[in-house]
């Protein structure tokens, strides 16, 4: 006979561990997580398999010798790390930079954001269960940006484009139509894209309530980016602290209002259209004209600190230096957007099934470079 | 645009209510000691004309004699920022109390700089190494390490 007492299992909670080398973890990332049965108690972000020091090496570097490290910091959008480290200089030495460089930065990291959503949005949907079919629609189209840093620098991962003062060489002559096509036919794509999504049943099924990331938590974390603005944080860099020649431009800031995975991945669309709209407001308004200040080799700053931001495409992106009046820096220090998008990834995920996991996981967008720089 | 307040306006807010905490002020910043960090933090973020409610970053610079900790905080509603400093003399077992109660945001940044500078933050719920391994000797970030 069976009595009640039988029925009743006795559980206890287990510990899986996640990674370092998991196709869901988007680089060498381990999560320890505690499950009851399949429901997440509690994850433990284990990092550090990337660490090469980056910060300490800036040290032993001259300010332009620091340029393609970088680069390997977030390199998935390595145009973005080379303009805030730049800014930051520039900043520290009181160097201003010509017209054309400016408009030829913006529209690098415009495309930059783009080609990083790309991805973005494309892991995100493979960890959703659509398996590189969106993924390689949107390979498609990154590819074509990468097809343009080819032309401006020659280069297609680790650019080493920008440069303390300017840009690295003019853009081509070819440049600016090339640009002009891949605008064009975008907006279009975007369109056709997001229509098979937005109302997609399963997409719908498995992202819209998960994984909510309340304003209060986000702001209280430090959260920035789209991560932040999916919930409801109105806070965008570009808008709030214009940087380069950002205030020239009309854009919107997109915002979510649920704060779940779901609003996430509309922000990123949206905001890949937004940064659309920049690079064609920018495009016509090219002046012509040097694309580098007159800088000399070894840049010497004067003693003392700065800090320079941007929003890069995973958020806030920011580089501390300190300067001892010596051709390398006395301390440079990179704000890392990664890590910190990632501490209220806890919260987010307590409660949810192990399938949940991955996805939230997967619609905050890291890149391991930058965690553990 | 992001105000950046004036770190000696701030400073004489602040010796208002806690005399004695400010250890220098300047034009972009300022410098707390040590024991009243906690104090001037929680009344930055509370105060209603100043409601720092976000911390950009935190770091640490080491300058031999003694090392400092960086906050950058800014507040959204007003759109203004001010840099906190903080110094701790003596290489030995630096410590400074953690902010994490105030800002969430300072968890992984503070074990970041435990690990590589060595500066332990006093009531942190999970001070130990992040990107090194346990056993690492040394604090690579420090100017004498290398």
């Amino acid at each position: 006979m069976v009595t009640t007492e039988m029925m009743t299992l006795k559980t206890e909670p287990f510990i899986l561990n996640f990674g370092p080398v998991h196709p869901s973890t988007h680089g060498v990332y381990r999560m320890r997580a505690t499950l009851d049965g399949e429901v997440v108690i509690d994850i433990e972000p284990v990092v550090g398999y990337l660490h090469r020091g980056i910060e300490k090496l800036a040290e032993e570097r001259t300010y332009t010798g620091f340029i393609p490290l970088t680069d390997r910091l977030d390199y998935i959008s390595p145009m973005s790390n080379n303009l805030a480290y730049c800014l930051a200089v520039e900043k520290l030495a009181g160097i201003k930079v010509p017209e054309r460089a400016e408009y030829i930065r913006v529209i690098m990291a415009e495309l930059q954001r783009i080609a990083n959503h790309c991805i973005a949005v494309g892991s995100f949907l493979n960890d959703c269960g659509a398996f590189f079919t969106p993924f390689l629609y949107l390979f498609r189209e990154r590819e074509k940006i990468y097809d343009l840093f080819e032309m401006v620098c020659g280069q297609r991962v680790t650019y080493n484009y920008m440069r303390i003062g300017g840009v690295s060489q003019d853009i081509p002559d070819e440049f600016l139509p090339a640009l002009q096509k891949f605008t064009a036919k975008l907006p279009g794509f975007l369109e056709e894209f997001d229509f098979f999504l937005k109302q997609n049943e399963i997409l719908l099924a498995r992202a819209k309530g998960v994984g909510i990331l309340t304003k209060e938590t986000a702001i209280n974390c430090s959260i920035s980016g789209p991560v932040a603005r999916a919930s409801g944080v109105k806070q965008d860099l570009r808008k709030a602290d214009p940087y380069s020649i950002y205030d020239r431009f009309e854009f919107d800031i997109p915002v979510g209002e649920a704060g779940d995975c779901y609003d996430r991945y509309r922000v990123r669309i949206e905001e890949m259209r937004q940064s659309l709209r920049i690079i064609e407001q920018a495009m016509p308004d090219i002046p012509s004209g040097p694309v580098r200040a007159d800088v000399p080799h070894l840049v010497r700053p004067p003693a003392g600190e700065a800090y320079a931001h941007i929003e890069a495409p995973k958020g806030e992106l920011g580089f501390y230096l300190v300067s001892d009046n010596s051709i390398a820096p006395y301390r440079c220090h990179v704000r890392p957007t990664s890590l910190i998008n990632l501490t209220a990834l806890r919260e987010m995920v307590r409660g949810w099934k192990v399938a949940d996991l991955i996805i939230i996981f997967g619609s905050i967008d890291i890149t391991m470079g930058e965690i553990d720089r | 645009m992001t105000v950046a307040l004036s770190g000696k306006e701030i400073a004489s807010q602040i010796e208002e209510k806690f005399p004695g905490s400010i250890e220098e002020s300047g034009k972009d910043s300022l410098v707390v000691k040590v024991d009243s960090l906690l104090p001037v933090a929680a009344f930055l973020k509370d105060t209603e004309t100043l409601k720092f409610d976000y911390l950009n970053y935190i770091t640490a610079v080491d300058y031999f004699s003694y090392f400092e900790v960086i906050y950058q905080l800014t507040s959204l509603e007003h759109n203004h920022t001010v840099i906190i400093k903080t110094r701790c003399y003596g290489r030995e077992n630096p410590e400074v109390p953690s902010v994490i109660g105030l800002w969430q945001g300072a968890d992984f940044q503070e074990r970041e700089i435990y690990d590589l500078m060595g500066i332990s933050f006093e009531g942190h719920p999970n001070m130990k190494r992040i990107f090194l391994w346990e056993g690492f000797q040394g604090h690579p970030l420090r100017k004498d390490y290398l």
